[in-house]
């Protein structure tokens, strides 16, 4: 049968008004559910009707996923906040800048203000075939058509390719790993928290999707524990165009410095890998080192060890062990006087 | 680093005021213009924004392969769902129709161009069919409900590939377009058009292909030549000779307004409704297109989001809408989605080029042999290729020069000319290598451009059979562009400055020449003087976003000495009557009909000067006409140009247009034959003589910053310093100037298309994989300036300007970047992360600059 694109298919919505019935909704629903934050991700799947839900439940009703709390040990930001209210937010900016740097960085001012960062955590991966809708092996095929003798692949993985070699595309989840950030996750039996790097999983554990959540399941929330408010950070993301693009790399880190030693460190980047790597390796590496270019040079070469690059995405390796490298050792500024 | 940063670090000083259009009252002068207001507050009707009473929807199915033939279609599940109301096939549409030319001689129609539907597509994305429903839902419903069986065949992405002996042909009968020779003319006759180009096959040899080393384009014979003057001897006293190869990236139009197309029969005409560059020199395309007669087409196109060459006369997919509705007898609305308009809304094609290039040690050019060939899509050919050996040639003005190139056909979306079609590649091409030599020659850049540069009566191309000599452009005057820009650039104080690197950033500076032709001539101009003392122009241009549609009248109106409050302009539908008038494509439309804005306002005037010596006495040279009035030189009797208006009627004949000058064309004397008793009616020809070809200029000046530790680059600040003889309106001459900079920096930028060769198919089908420049990507406070200096050969002195721009914003940008890294960077455009960092990585380039489309 014939294929047409960009034209949104007809679906059943349902505007659920509270998290409990949004999960009862997606319990009874099953896999013909499709979950909608801000529908930035979505409405490409749905207009190019190579995803097509029976349903859409529409979390935009729901009070209690949105605004950003101050809890017991830091901040509680439901999923339903916007990109634009992270950034703007006073508290994230003063004592997490790391996370505001990050969705500052998202696609455009007109995507900010619509996507959540719920939904930006949990985005699909933007790898040409698979959204041209190719029957791939992240479709359910037994094909990677980017990883062939021909396959164009500049955007691709360069570590932990598991046959599937798309990456993952968010910007804000690196800054939430080096953040020990917790996700509060709803299912029919409570409410189950998990570490931010667990959130993400890669084609060895799941090819057909890039996070943890299974039908029926509702990320509500994101915690950010105070035990990195004020570290010393680092954001870096690095895009072809300044604005509505995704990072061809990105890195976050969150670092305690004393008396110029690194004693505590989290580090991660996106772009590289099917989920956002936290390099705990490099974290064992400098802890009690020097924060110095030094430092930041040895960790960036350690960073892209085992690194196996594409036909076209080689460029990724020199890139990932300059950003691991700055995320540590700084940058080296121009000091332009005009 | 954050967008804000991004901001701040590109605020270069404020460029000085400059007035322009001095001495006159409203030439040169900025003005709300008639449109203004409606566009600002979304009030504009483009084509999707109208409705009609029982209006239907129609979708279009898309051939999912590269090359195939339909072997069955089943369209009964469609048909049979409710709301689903015709199906319409490429068998229906009606037979290509020949056109007649104004002297009366016939073009056959080319039965191999493309059409809007087809059963055997030529490339990913081309419509086969179209649905017309109740809605959009239900139509794209139902075309998911259409099987269709293909015979997939042969298809080929690279022009090399096809080239390569044995390799594959685009199409059935080969890769390449052959024109026959016109046969010779009849005694007394006009000499007739040469016979449709037929399809043939080229082919190079192993050997053209072993000769050619790595990262070097093969040269196999092409069909394509010309040259003047003698290589040899400047190859061999040169002081440097450099043998280049570049490629330049296949580019989307990406118009924000795709080519929806809305339409309906009326007592036999047929009503359509779509965007277009041009207004009423799009009539006679539709009407070719549906093998109509032209008086039965009405086009509405108010206003247009965008062209760039991509709708010049619309697009042919309109006849979709048109004849589903003639099918169904309802209006049919064909809105085209991103998706569709990426495949059928027209695309740049790539050059591969390869330039030899002997300098003297002063750095003149003094032999140039280039070689070209561009990846054309399946249908007609565009002219980009031997466009590109025309605009190196006056570019650059070398002494001896031989240009070869061939057009390829391939399995991709159908190109057509873009701003500056094949001068944006050949100076993308040229202009690396002039920087290069700069280095080598320890000149400094803008001094090597200096003593290249065309001036005055500049010899363009090769020797004409006609008169056996080289033809010359009417004026240039891109040195003073040239030396005025470097100077408000500062040019020599950033070349001086150092370090050059500070910390992970390098800046380099780059600058570029520019040019491209502007400016055709011999077309009509049409104006009212109405019994209420207006005046009204009829205006046949396409209100393209140039806003030429009114600002060639401000020329009118300066020789009326009419304020400008009294004038009227009359845009964007056919059955207003207007007159023959340019295509706005070519950067011709400021030429063309500021002379014929000219040429009519000079009859008006003529007419009220014999009106008013019939009404009051005297002699016609007695009277002048100023401020709203036609009267005695020196003081006395006059008249209103309201009551020469009720007089002309009075008169009628040839004051109120009922006897049109013999020299009109036929389409301006049926219009003023509508208009006819309104008022006093002008209609001129364009008659003024002009020595030469019509060119117009720029000098480009780029800062880039790059971060050699990710590739990433800025480009900090940019200045465009434009000779297109006198300036009109200035804010839209710096729209024109600064946007189409911008259309040019995009290809280095990041803009491309993405290919997987194995299945022949575009992966870059979004935005955000195709990557046009956002207005982020470019420095805010970008400059523009313009010299203001009359071109010799027109009355009014102003020159076209929407494409000499985009050269120039290409390569400003290539030569500061290589300025910056190099000359061991890049070798193909675009130029971003992944190419620097790897070059930068192995010390050499690293990108094979043949191997595109990644």
């Amino acid at each position: 049968m014939a294929v047409i694109r960009d034209v949104m298919p007809a679906f059943e919505l349902l505007q659920p008004s509270s998290i409990v019935d949004a999960q009862k909704l997606l319990q009874q629903q099953g896999r013909d559910a499709w979950v909608l934050a801000g529908g930035m991700d979505s409405f490409d799947w749905l207009k190019d009707r190579i995803k097509k839900p029976k349903v859409v439940v529409d979390l935009s009703g729901i009070a209690e996923l949105k605004g950003i709390r101050a809890t017991s040990d830091g901040i509680e930001i439901g999923a339903m906040t916007t990109l634009t209210e992270v950034v703007q937010h006073p508290v994230i900016k003063e004592k997490f800048k790391v996370l505001a740097e990050s969705a500052e960085l998202v696609a455009s001012p007109q995507i900010r203000n619509q996507g959540t960062l719920g939904g930006n955590v949990s985005q699909d991966a933007r790898c040409w075939y698979y959204r041209a809708g190719w029957p791939c092996y992240r479709a359910d095929g037994n094909i990677c058509y980017a990883d062939t003798p021909e396959g164009r692949n500049r955007e691709h993985a360069i570590l932990h390719a598991e046959r599937c070699v798309a990456v993952n595309p968010s910007d804000t989840a690196p800054a939430l790993i080096a953040l020990d950030a917790k996700f509060v996750i709803r299912t029919s039996k409570g409410e189950r928290v998990i570490d931010a790097e667990d959130y993400f999983v890669g084609p060895d554990i799941d090819i057909t999707s890039l996070h943890v959540l299974k039908p029926g399941e509702l990320l509500t929330a994101i915690r950010i524990p105070s035990a990195w408010a004020g570290a010393q950070f680092y954001f870096e993301k690095v895009r072809d165009r300044n604005v509505w693009d995704f990072p061809l790399l990105n890195v976050a880190s969150a670092m305690v410095v004393s008396n110029g030693t690194i004693e505590r460190i989290r580090i991660a980047v996106n772009g590289a890998a099917a989920r956002p790597l936290r390099l705990k390796a490099v974290e064992d590496a400098v802890r009690g080192k020097a924060a110095n270019a030094a430092t930041g040079t040895m960790a960036g070469k350690l960073a892209v060890e085992g690194a196996v690059p594409l036909q076209f995405n080689a460029y990724k390796i020199p890139l990932m062990r300059n950003l691991v490298k700055r995320a540590i050792g700084g940058v080296e500024e121009a000091t332009w006087t005009s | 680093m954050s967008e804000e940063s991004v901001k701040k670090e590109s605020q270069p000083a404020k460029a000085p005021e400059r007035v322009y259009g001095v001495g006159h009252k409203l030439i040169g002068k900025d003005y709300p213009t008639p449109d203004l207001y409606a566009k600002v507050t979304g009030l504009a009707k483009y084509a999707e924004d109208y409705h009609a009473d029982g209006m239907l929807f129609c979708k279009l199915l898309l051939s999912p392969l590269p090359h195939a033939r339909v072997k069955h279609i089943d369209t009964r599940a469609a048909l049979a769902m409710p709301g689903v109301k015709a199906i319409l096939m490429a068998d229906e549409l009606p037979p290509p129709a020949d056109s007649l030319t104004d002297n009366g001689t016939v073009i056959k129609a080319n039965l191999k161009s493309e059409r809007a539907l087809t059963m055997e597509p030529l490339y990913q994305g081309e419509p086969i069919l179209a649905v017309a429903a109740v809605d959009e839902l239900t139509a794209a419903e139902a075309i998911e409900q259409i099987r269709i069986d293909f015979e997939p065949l042969p298809f080929v992405i690279d022009p090399l590939e096809t080239l390569r002996p044995g390799g594959p042909n685009p199409r059935l009968e080969g890769n390449i377009w052959v024109q026959a020779p016109a046969p010779s003319a009849a005694p007394g006759a006009p000499p007739p058009n040469p016979p449709p180009p037929t399809i043939g096959e080229l082919k190079w040899t192993k050997e053209d292909f072993a000769n050619a080393k790595e990262g070097q384009l093969p040269m196999g014979k092409v069909p394509g030549e010309w040259s003047y003057g003698d290589l040899d001897p400047g190859f061999k006293n040169a002081a440097l000779v450099l043998d280049e190869t570049f490629v330049t990236p296949d580019t989307s139009h990406q118009t924000l307004e795709t080519r929806t197309a809305m339409a309906y029969w009326q007592n036999g005409k047929v009503h359509v409704f779509t965007g277009t560059q041009s207004t009423a020199q799009t009539v006679p395309a539709i009407a070719r297109w549906l093998n109509i007669d032209p008086s039965n087409v009405v086009l509405i196109s108010e206003y247009t989001g965008g062209g760039f060459g991509s709708k010049i006369t619309g697009g042919v997919t309109l006849v979709i809408p048109a004849l589903l509705s003639k099918k169904v007898n309802a209006p049919v609305m064909m809105r085209i989605s991103r998706e569709e308009e990426t495949f059928i809304g027209r695309a740049r094609p790539s050059l591969m080029g390869r330039m030899k290039v002997g300098f003297s040690k002063e750095g003149r050019v003094i032999a140039l042999d280039m070689f070209v060939i561009s990846n054309n899509g399946p249908y007609d050919a565009n002219g980009d290729v031997p466009s590109s050996g025309r605009i190196v040639s006056l570019l650059y003005q070398c002494e001896a020069m031989r240009w070869r190139g061939a057009t390829i056909l391939t399995n991709t979306p159908p190109r057509s000319a873009q701003s500056s079609p094949g001068g944006m590649q050949g100076i993308a091409i040229m202009e690396p290598i002039i920087a290069k030599a700069a280095r080598k020659l320890g000149l400094d850049q803008v001094a090597i451009r200096r003593i290249n540069c065309p001036e005055g009566k500049a010899p363009v191309g090769p020797v004409m059979k006609s008169d056996g000599k080289r033809p010359h452009a009417t004026s240039a005057f891109l040195k003073e562009a040239l030396d005025r820009g470097a100077e408000q650039f500062k040019w020599n104080e950033r070349v001086a400055r150092t370090p050059k690197r500070s910390g992970t950033k390098v800046r380099g500076v780059g600058v570029s020449l520019s040019c491209y032709v502007g400016g055709s001539i011999g077309f009509d101009g049409l104006l009212v003087i109405t019994p209420e003392g207006r005046v009204r122009f009829q205006s046949g241009i396409g209100n393209l976003g140039t806003e030429a549609v009114m600002d060639v009248h401000r020329a009118g109106a300066e020789v009326l000495g009419v304020p400008w409050e009294k004038c009227d302009i009359t845009w964007g539908d056919t059955a207003k009557n207007f007159p023959y008038t340019c295509v706005s494509g070519g950067s011709q439309t400021t030429h063309a009909m500021t002379r014929a804005a000219y040429a009519t306002a000079m009859d008006a005037k003529k007419k009220l000067q014999e009106i008013a010596a019939k009404s009051l006495g005297g002699k016609p040279e007695n009277y002048e006409v100023a401020n709203e009035r036609v009267f005695r030189k020196g003081g006395g009797a006059g008249m209103t140009l309201g009551q020469a208006a009720a007089k002309a009627i009075q008169l009628g004949g040839v004051y109120d247009g009922h006897e049109p000058s013999a020299d009109l064309n036929k389409l301006t004397k049926a219009s003023m034959a509508a208009l006819a008793g309104q008022g006093l009616i002008a209609a001129a020809k364009d008659n003024y003589p002009r020595d030469g070809q019509t060119y117009s200029y720029v000098a480009s000046f780029a800062e880039v910053e790059v971060d050699v530790e990710t590739g990433k680059y800025y480009i900090v600040d940019f200045l465009a310093y434009a000779d297109v003889g006198s300036v009109i309106h200035p804010r839209a001459l710096g729209g024109q100037v600064l946007g189409r900079s911008v259309l040019g920096m995009g290809h280095t930028l990041g803009q491309k298309w993405v290919y997987d060769p194995h299945y022949g198919a575009m992966l870059s089908t979004r935005f955000y994989q195709n990557k046009p420049p956002t207005i982020l990507d470019v420095p805010v406070n970008m400059q523009w300036a313009a010299l203001d200096i009359p071109d010799p050969e027109t009355p009014v002195g102003a020159r076209g300007v929407g494409e000499p721009p985009v050269g120039g914003g290409c390569a400003s940008i290539l030569n500061a970047l290589s300025d910056a890294l190099g000359d061991e960077i890049f070798r193909r455009a675009p130029v971003n992360a992944d190419t620097i960092l790897t070059s930068l990585e192995a010390g050499r380039p690293m990108q094979h600059p043949l191997m595109a489309h990644i």
